[in-house]
């Protein structure tokens, strides 16, 4: 079964101090060798089983992506019972991203869920009282990368990639119907006319690609800024979305004196969440520095969640902030709503009004009211056009893009194939891989497809 | 009154084109056999177009011939006219096809089965399938009140079952060619369980070739240089006469359309599933109304008589508009019917009711072939006729059945989608739906199943010796040519390079690596002297082999990871419904199904990657289980299937070197013959 080599990233999303890779199969060294250099010039081939070996990833032009540790386990001692090397980087999922496109680029296959499990168990390296949850991972799993894929994002991806699969089958339904039916009158496609259709292919598939390669959101996420007076509760605001201490929270106004940027997948949408230093008018120097700063990170961001103070209420700097503001990069957060006393319950509706005709959420950081319907204000934002990026097309999963990236080279292939006018039967083979790549995306098979397209198209028989 | 009238090991009912494949088979191998004729001068009737081969047609053809077949060699006899076709689209589609001599065809069949020894060919309408009591099968009862008793029973029916000829709004039961109909033999099929469904086809009008002005109409002639079916055949019949090609026309058209009231496509006379690839002028002129002209090819039927086949007028309108719209076409103003076009319905048993070797599931001893499978066309009737023979021969020996891979050859991919798939239309061979075509080339064909024939004992030495002989000239040739350089200085290469049009050398390299080149051939290297003459069989090996070698590698690698699933066998009695995690649609169809290996469970539609993942790991959960308890009573199949999957690992293996193929030299059991 195991023939092929896979990896993924092991570790959770969101921050953490090392990031996991794991890889997989008999050319897991092979595979990593040629983008992990060690410090010492060890070849992982060569190096014993139960080691660590420190060194570099390196990219493809030689560029430094990250310091790494790599543990080799050679089979059978390994948790799937196959040769198995884990990467240990520093965290952050761009990074892990990064080196994990280096990897498949390289050979290796994206593992499917719950592959490695699967193959631990069938190389008897876990017993049977596990093999029922395995199963039950596999079908879950599924079922949530189905549910994904019915999302609005995957959902234009979808159908711009099966916009290319009917336009490469229809190709192919010619080539096949002349190469089965020769003597049958119809319509055939000359040299210039496939060109054509391909070209046609090619640029669209590199137009979807774009979007990962040139993206900003997929490489750097949605630029989505705290922003607010200080000590309103933007640190405790992100410590709560990503459940864990890493900006410093004082009750010291001002104890953010630089932007901390952290990484998070909400539901799949990569967001960049930058704690931004308060935005008062001050006269310390390193805060000064700090401020400023705030104020770039404002202009660049996609998303603005605007922090409010309910005890305090709204002052006229927020309203003068608001005000020079566009509208719709701006969700406004009142927080502290747990400590509100109740004599001063008017200032909710007082603040309502005053804010009419903006995006208001109420909400406590600490008590970690509201969070979940800030989250899915962001996802509605995001999908619903509201923000200015969504206009770009999204490729956000790994293995779509190379399932793209094969897919045109197949195209290429094919192609190359036309003009210098190889048979049929070879530009065919390569259009079916083609459409073999693109249906690992939108979850189509071939099957009886040609042949469907033939008998619509053409008019043929005896 | 109902009497004994003898024993056989096997019984074949049906003398088309599966049935006599099935009989032979089964004699050659050593069997008792008897096969059963509705009419004796009908054996191997070309009921529709006198025609065999076309893409993955001819394929069949030379895969029947290369396991020790009759078709290739009936059809080498009896040709009309050959020619090969789609040469310019890559070795893999190159496809053989021939015009037979209708008449010539069935005598040169049915003097074969006659000499055959071992077998009895008798006339009889068989009425009844005869099982005991645990669907055993004990043989069957004919019209007449005969009672053949045999273990093995291959039914070869075609259309005869059932059938329903319709010309208009005129039907009345029976066969093709004004056949008599089997329709007694259906309600047996019926009390035994099993599910029945109806498809339809058709056949074109058959004209006077004297009433025809041949010289308004284009002529087509056959190649001037013949290649042949069987591997065996060394010379052809010094004919390779033309047929004539016309077009229907707006008036035909027009005829047609002011009598679509009377088709029985349309006034809902004809029921049954048609094929799409084979419809009636109606239904084209109907679905591709934009076309102003259809093709009409004029085919002779043979030597001795007049009649000619009209390919692509098939039609089931009534008699007289048959007439009228063919008279609209160029050549055929004066044109006179001999045989009026039908449709014909008939019943079909629902394929997937089949296991891999074609025996019926659930009635021990009961194989099926050809149409009644839900298939049409000559070639693929006799490619399963010729399987369904050596199975039953199998399986009366306690032997591992022969089962064919989609990636081994085109029959395999017919079996396979037919068991696995099913088909909602009458099924027909078509290189696309074979996924490694590249390799199931007709050149090769010997090379892949020779030795398989060999081994099932249905190869003669004589076909044997001369496979034997073409693969060791291979390979001795393509050994000389990796060790043999061309350098720059070399006169002839030189001489060569310049003549090909192709750059001149600028180092030494192999000669293998030479014939990479497009330009250049192994015949020219054998021109100028850098290699020895081979046959040219032999030099289209090497050709194909060099030029296409890393698409052929890249299939190869392909396959290998294909056999992976298609070895891991899945128990027969697996309960499916005990597997909680497979979805309910899953546990559906493969329960019906009952898939021999995780390969072909996983072609089931319904079956999702997740569910294969399941299945995997249930084996290796049951194989542990197995272990763990020591248990001995694995069921029959189980032991089978491991055995099996021992013997492919070791097939998967040879494989890699399929250009070679991987040859036998055991030659046991051999009782072939000429």
């Amino acid at each position: 079964m195991s023939e092929d080599t896979i990896a993924a990233i092991s570790t959770a999303y969101g921050p953490a101090g090392i990031g996991i890779i794991r890889i997989s199969g008999p050319s897991a060294a092979e595979i990593v060798d040629k983008v992990f250099q060690s410090k010492k010039g060890i070849k992982l081939k060569e190096q014993e089983t139960y080691r660590i070996t420190y060194g570099y990833i390196r990219d493809k032009d030689g560029g430094l992506v990250d310091e790494a540790l790599a543990l080799t386990m050679w089979k059978p001692h390994s948790f799937t019972g196959e040769d198995v090397i884990e990467l240990q980087c520093h965290g952050g999922m761009v990074v892990l991203k990064k080196l994990l496109n280096l990897l498949l680029a390289e050979g290796a296959r994206l593992a499917d869920p719950g592959e490695f499990s699967k193959r631990a168990f069938l190389n008897g390296r876990l017993d049977l009282s596990q093999a029922e949850a395995i199963m039950d991972l596999i079908n879950a799993k599924t079922e949530t990368a189905a549910s994904a894929a019915a999302n609005n994002l995957q959902g234009l991806l979808t159908l711009d990639i099966k916009q290319c699969r009917q336009l490469i089958l229809e190709i192919i339904a010619y080539l096949e119907a002349d190469i089965d039916f020769p003597e049958e009158d119809f319509e055939r496609l000359n040299q210039s006319e496939i060109l054509q259709r391909l070209e046609k292919i090619v640029r669209k598939i590199e137009k979807i690609l774009q979007t990962f390669k040139g993206g900003r959101i997929m490489r750097e996420g949605l630029k989505t800024a705290l922003v607010g007076q200080p000590n309103v509760g933007k640190s405790s605001l992100l410590n709560t979305i990503l459940k864990t201490k890493r900006a410093i929270v004082t009750e010291v106004p001002g104890t953010t004196r630089d932007t901390i940027e952290e990484y998070y997948n909400l539901g799949g949408i990569p967001l960049v969440l930058i704690d931004t230093a308060g935005i008062r008018v001050t006269e310390d120097a390193v805060e000064k520095i700090g401020v400023e700063k705030t104020k770039d990170v404002i202009k660049e961001a996609d998303l603005l969640l605007y922090i409010l103070d309910l005890t305090v209420g709204l002052t006229a700097e927020d309203e003068a902030f608001l005000q020079e503001t566009p509208r719709d990069k701006v969700l406004i957060l009142v927080n502290k709503v747990d400590l509100l006393p109740s004599e001063k319950q008017g200032i909710t509706t007082q603040i309502q009004d005053k804010l009419a005709g903006n995006r208001v959420l109420f909400i406590s950081a600490t008590e970690q009211i509201g969070i979940t319907e800030l989250e899915e204000e962001i996802k509605k934002l995001f999908f619903s056009q509201g923000l200015e990026i969504k206009n770009e097309a999204f490729l956000t999963n790994i293995r779509h893009k190379r399932a793209l990236d094969l897919a045109l080279q197949a195209l290429e292939s094919a192609r190359q194939g036309v003009r210098q006018e190889i048979p049929a039967d070879f530009i065919s083979i390569d259009l079916k891989n083609a459409l073999d790549y693109l249906g690992e995306i939108t979850g189509e098979t071939l099957d009886e497809e040609i042949i469907n397209q033939i008998f619509s198209r053409f008019c043929l028989g005896k | 009154m109902s009497y004994d009238a003898g024993s056989y090991d096997c019984i074949v009912v049906g003398t088309g084109h599966a049935g006599c494949e099935a009989a032979l088979a089964s004699a050659r191998m050593g069997c008792q056999t008897l096969i059963l004729t509705l009419n004796m001068d009908n054996i191997a009737l070309m009921a529709c177009n006198p025609s065999i081969g076309g893409p993955a047609k001819g394929h069949l053809v030379r895969e029947i011939d290369a396991l020790g077949g009759e078709m290739g060699i009936n059809v080498d006899a009896t040709y009309l006219q050959i020619r090969m076709l789609n040469t310019g689209k890559g070795p893999a589609v190159y496809a053989l096809r021939a015009q037979a001599d209708k008449k010539a065809y069935q005598e040169h069949m049915t003097l074969t089965l006659q000499k055959q020894e071992n077998l009895d060919v008798k006339q009889a309408l068989v009425e009844k399938i005869l099982v005991d009591e645990e669907r055993n099968i004990k043989g069957i009862e004919t019209e007449m009140g005969a009672i053949y008793s045999a273990p093995l029973v291959i039914l070869c029916t075609g259309t005869y079952l059932n059938g329903e000829v319709i010309v208009g709004d005129i039907s009345y039961p029976g066969g093709p060619n004004g056949q008599r109909a089997a329709v007694n033999l259906v309600e047996s099929l019926k009390k035994l369980g099993l599910e029945i469904g109806r498809f339809k086809t058709g056949t074109p009008a058959r004209v006077n070739k004297n009433t025809l002005d041949l010289e308004q109409m284009s002529t087509q002639w056959g190649d001037p240089e013949e290649t042949f079916f069987s591997f065996l055949t060394e010379k052809g019949r010094g004919i390779n006469g033309p047929v004539y090609l016309t077009y229907t026309n707006e008036g035909t058209h027009q005829v047609i359309r002011d009598n679509l009231h009377r088709a029985p496509m349309y006034t809902g006379k004809i029921t049954g599933a048609g094929p799409r690839y084979c419809p009636s002028i109606e239904s084209k002129i109907v679905m591709f109304a934009d076309k102003d002209k259809h093709q009409v090819f004029v085919e002779p039927e043979g030597l001795n008589t007049l009649e000619m086949y009209l390919q692509g007028a098939s039609s089931s309108l009534p008699e007289e508009v048959q007439l009228s719209f063919l008279r609209t076409i160029k050549g055929m103003e004066n044109v006179e019917m001999m045989r009026t076009g039908y449709a014909i319905e008939y019943d079909y048993l629902i394929p997937t009711q089949l296991k891999p070797t074609l025996e019926v599931k659930s009635v021990n001893g009961l194989f099926c072939a050809g149409q009644i499978n839900g298939t049409s066309g000559y070639e693929e009737a006799a490619a399963q006729g010729l399987m369904a023979g050596i199975n039953a021969v199998l399986k009366l020996r306690k032997k591992e059945p022969f089962i064919l891979k989609r990636s081994e050859a085109y029959i395999g991919v017919l079996i396979d989608d037919l068991v696995t798939k099913g088909t909602n239309e009458p099924y027909r061979m078509m290189t696309s739906r074979a996924e490694y075509r590249l390799l199931l080339r007709q050149d090769n064909a010997d090379l892949r199943l020779t030795p398989k024939g060999w081994e099932n004992g249905l190869v003669t030495p004589e076909r044997h010796t001369k496979f034997l002989r073409k693969k060791e000239a291979l390979g001795a040739a393509l050994l000389y040519l990796q060790k043999t350089m061309a350098t720059a200085g070399m006169e002839n290469v030189v001489k060569l390079m310049e003549k090909k049009g192709s750059a001149a050398l600028r180092h030494g390299i192999t000669l293998y690596d030479l014939l990479k080149r497009q330009e250049i051939n192994y015949q020219d290297l054998v021109e100028y002297g850098l290699a020895e003459e081979v046959d040219s069989d032999v030099c289209k090996q090497i050709d194909i082999h060099i030029k296409y070698e890393g698409y052929i590698a890249k299939q190869m690698a392909q396959v290998e990871r294909f056999n992976k699933l298609e070895n891991k066998f899945l128990p027969r009695e697996i309960d499916y419904q005990a597997i909680h995690n497979l979805s309910a649609e899953a546990v559906q169809k493969l329960s019906e199904i009952r898939p021999v290996s995780i390969g072909q469970a996983s072609r089931i539609s319904g079956v999702s990657p997740a569910d294969v993942s399941v299945l995997l790991i249930y084996l290796e959960k049951r194989r542990r289980g197995a272990k763990a308890t020591n248990d001995h009573k694995a069921t029959n199949d189980h032991k089978v299937a491991n055995a099996r999957e021992a013997s492919n690992t070791h097939e998967a293996e040879a494989e890699r070197d399929n250009i070679l193929g991987n040859s036998s030299q055991s030659g046991k059991n051999h009782v072939g013959k000429e």
